[in-house]
């Protein structure tokens, strides 16, 4: 019975009522009623596993195994929001070595229980793994499939030396090795494992994991980060800016001579600003832009510079968009701090196949807007619930062109109303078109468009569309305080 | 310790593994011995930056025929970039470029008519590169070459590598009626590490009716006359070949993967002789 104390304490579906942190649209949820099953669950292993007893010998925190046969102590087990909260099972049938193994079950579209398989197993207290170099397991799939997201160092806390990378399974058992970008970070690492795993082609699976844990492997070599995947980036922006790090990676060769990339979070990395006086950046990989003038930021991880860099041209300090002063009552808002905003689809669809218009958020002192580059056409959608604008005579956005407007500048709005069906298509969209004056913009300055919605219908409106049109070589604009309003 | 080992965790599991660790610390105490030959007749330490010395050293340039028999890839030249001794080291560096009509570029040095030998200690202390279709090798080839063509000469593969399988060398002697894909070799892999982060010794001891071949304290292999399937041809004086090569049968071609330059990097080249 000894046992049986202890295996309650080496697993536990632990219950919180806390919010965690998102981390790509999932966070932790409150496992209710999983309560009793989990004690259940529990009670079915340890009766007849005599592991448990080693799991004694692994109270050391630094203790690399995570389960071999069973767990090694003290690890929590917590879904993802929105996956198949019985995704994982201990499995005694199927299993690589010894005697059990980590059996997931990827859902089937549209299973009402889930839309995918998802978890992270976290200890109570963190661990020491700065004397490993890899996180390895042996897997196999009923059928060929990609892990989409595996890795380690996810906490629902910072996240803050987070590992992910993908995986290719195969039907077979095979052992898969994802490196440690820097392993003297992870002295107190709770995050030992994460995946997260969809439908194969609108089916679900099964994979399994077995003899999970942190090895010393000795031939995990020729390490090369990256920061904006390797390339040299130069970015024209204003005081007061944050900009992201991106394109973060970390690509090792195995000592299969395999290379293996991961990505790591910005926490593995040390960045280096040319100018502190102009630009710094954050542990958590933002640059916070200062004052005129340029920097150069590269960064490295180790010791070892990674490829890619950052020029951050600053021109002064950016124009903020003006305060809109209308009555809430008066607005329903797309896209403003001065409003609460209707919910979004998205801001760029991505269009296929001719759409080129990237976009990105850019934040000014907590004052978001829009930026679209390599423009040549994007739409905002928000078709969830649509709009009801039966009541708005107006609608309203402010842009910001900077540098210069284009000779050929030529501009079309467009606002469509999605119809009866409140969804795109079915042959009851209807449109506006609005066309302006070229001489409406100055470069460098906010301007403010407003102009009258002449729908007949406008009580399902679900897209607005922004387009180049006559051969408009517009490429870079920002827009702010996108409503639609009554007079 | 198995005492209090027991009646803490009562686990049957610990006396296999302290019986485990008993075998392993004996087996480690045996030391083995990898070289007999003291008499040193050779050496270049590399300890003069510039080019290598041309007392020892000479090179093969150009593509050879068919790619050095083998369809390599690169240009072998005598320029910097290719070869140079700087901070102690030998450089042999492999690059990407375009160079008469070759895709890559390379060095091979030999001591062909400026070091030869029968029998002795051969070795030489390296780091290798890695990566798809990178092919170092240090090894030596008969000195008659010229009169009796190869494989007749004889060829002594102290170390081959395959950048693509970063923890693995080969020991290989080819003669007449075993060379290529019959040549007789042996594989040695590091566990828990491999040859492209540290240096290691690679060699040969070399008498009459065997070969033996080590890497760093370990000796792998031994070639006799009842190792081969022909005339043994290892009883008249080699030169030495120290070479990186792009590509080619042994290795397959480079790929996006490949990172350019790659360079090995010799410590050492050391020759004793037999006795």
């Amino acid at each position: 019975m000894e046992t049986n104390g202890k295996s309650e304490h080496m697993y536990t579906l632990i219950l919180e009522n806390k919010k965690y942190t998102k981390m790509k649209n999932r966070k932790f949820i409150y496992l209710k009623n999983s309560f009793i099953l989990g004690l259940l669950f529990l009670a079915t292993i340890s009766c007849e596993r005599e592991i448990s007893d080693e799991a004694a010998f692994a109270t050391l925190p630094s203790t690399g195994e995570i389960f071999v046969d069973g767990f090694t102590g003290g690890l929590d087990y917590f879904p993802f929001e929105g996956s198949y909260f019985g995704a994982f099972t201990v499995d005694k049938e199927t299993k690589y070595n010894g005697s059990a193994a980590m059996r997931f079950d990827v859902p089937n579209v549209g299973d009402p229980s889930g839309a995918y398989a998802g978890a992270i197993f976290r200890t109570v207290t963190g661990h020491d793994l700065s004397g490993y170099d890899a996180l390895t397991f042996w897997a196999k799939g009923t059928q060929a499939g990609t892990i989409n997201e595996i890795g380690f160092g996810q906490d629902f806390g910072e996240n803050e030396f987070l590992v992910t990378t993908d995986l290719q399974l195969t039907t077979n058992w095979r052992k898969y090795v994802i490196p440690i970008p820097d392993a003297y970070k992870l002295t107190a690492e709770r995050g030992l494992f994460w995946y997260a795993e969809g439908p194969e082609n609108g089916k679900g699976y099964t994979f399994w994991i077995d003899d999970l844990k942190f090895e010393k492997l000795g031939n995990i070599a020729q390490p090369r980060p990256t920061i904006f995947n390797g390339d040299n980036v130069v970015l024209n922006t204003f005081t007061g800016v944050m900009v992201p790090i991106t394109g973060l990676g970390q690509t090792f060769n195995l000592g299969s001579g395999i290379d293996k990339k991961v990505v790591p979070a910005p926490g593995y990395f040390k960045f280096k600003s040319s100018d502190t006086s102009v630009a710094t950046v954050s542990e958590n990989g933002f640059i916070s832009i200062l004052s005129e003038g340029t920097a150069v930021i590269t960064a490295s991880i180790g010791g070892v510079a990674a490829t890619g860099s950052i020029t951050v041209k600053v021109s002064g300090n950016f124009q903020l968009a003006p305060i809109p002063t209308r009555a809430p009552s008066d607005v329903t808002s797309i896209y403003s701090d001065s409003y609460t905003n209707v919910p979004v689809d998205f801001f760029n669809g991505y269009w296929e196949p001719y759409q080129t218009t990237q976009s990105a958020e850019f934040v000014i002192g907590g004052n978001r807007m829009l930026n679209y580059t390599n423009f040549n056409f994007v739409g905002n959608q928000f078709a969830n619930p649509t709009v009801d604008a039966s009541q708005k005579s107006n609608m309203h956005v402010n842009m910001y062109i900077p540098n210069s407007v284009p000779a050929n500048m030529d501009f079309l709005i467009t606002v469509v109303d999605f119809g009866a069906d409140k969804a795109q298509g079915g042959g009851d969209d209807t449109r506006e078109q609005i066309f302006f004056d070229k001489a409406k913009w100055v470069p460098n300055t906010w301007i403010t468009l407003e102009f009258p919605i002449t729908l007949a219908n406008k009580n399902n409106i679900g897209q607005i569309i922004y387009e180049n049109i006559n051969f408009s070589s517009l490429d870079n604009f920002y827009l702010d305080n996108i409503y639609f309003y009554r007079q | 310790m198995n005492r209090k080992g027991n009646s803490v965790f009562g686990f049957p599991g610990l006396a296999l593994l302290v019986l485990f660790t008993v075998v392993t610390s004996c087996s480690s105490d045996e030391k083995q011995t990898v070289a007999n030959f003291k008499e040193l007749v050779m050496q270049d330490e590399f300890d003069t930056d510039g080019a290598p010395n041309s007392a020892i050293w000479g090179y093969d340039l150009g593509t050879g025929a068919d790619g050095w028999g083998n369809n390599e890839l690169q240009f072998y030249t005598n320029r910097t970039e290719n070869v140079k001794v700087e901070n102690g080291y030998l450089l042999i560096t492999a690059k990407k470029e375009s160079y008469s009509g070759s895709s890559y570029t390379s060095a091979r040095l030999t001591t062909k008519g400026l070091f030869e030998q029968a029998y002795g200690r051969f070795e030489a202390r390296i780091r290798l590169p890695y990566g798809q279709g990178i092919w170092p090798a240090f090894w030596l080839l008969g000195a008659n070459i010229d009169e009796v063509g190869w494989p007749k000469c004889g060829e002594i593969d102290i170390m081959e590598y395959r950048g693509q399988e970063p923890t693995k060398v080969l020991g290989t002697v080819h003669g007449p009626g075993y060379f290529g894909a019959t040549s007789i070799s042996k594989s040695y892999s590091l566990v828990n590490d491999r040859f492209d982060t540290d240096f290691h010794i690679f060699g040969i001891e070399w008498g009459p009716e065997y070969i033996n071949y080590y890497v760093d304290d370990v000796l792998y292999n031994q070639i006799t006359p009842a190792s081969v399937n022909g005339e043994w041809v290892f009883d008249h004086p080699f030169y030495i070949i120290i070479n990186l090569a792009v590509g080619g049968n042994f290795v397959g071609a480079p790929n996006s993967g490949t990172v350019f330059p790659q360079t090995m990097l010799v410590d050492y080249v050391r020759v004793y002789k037999n006795n």
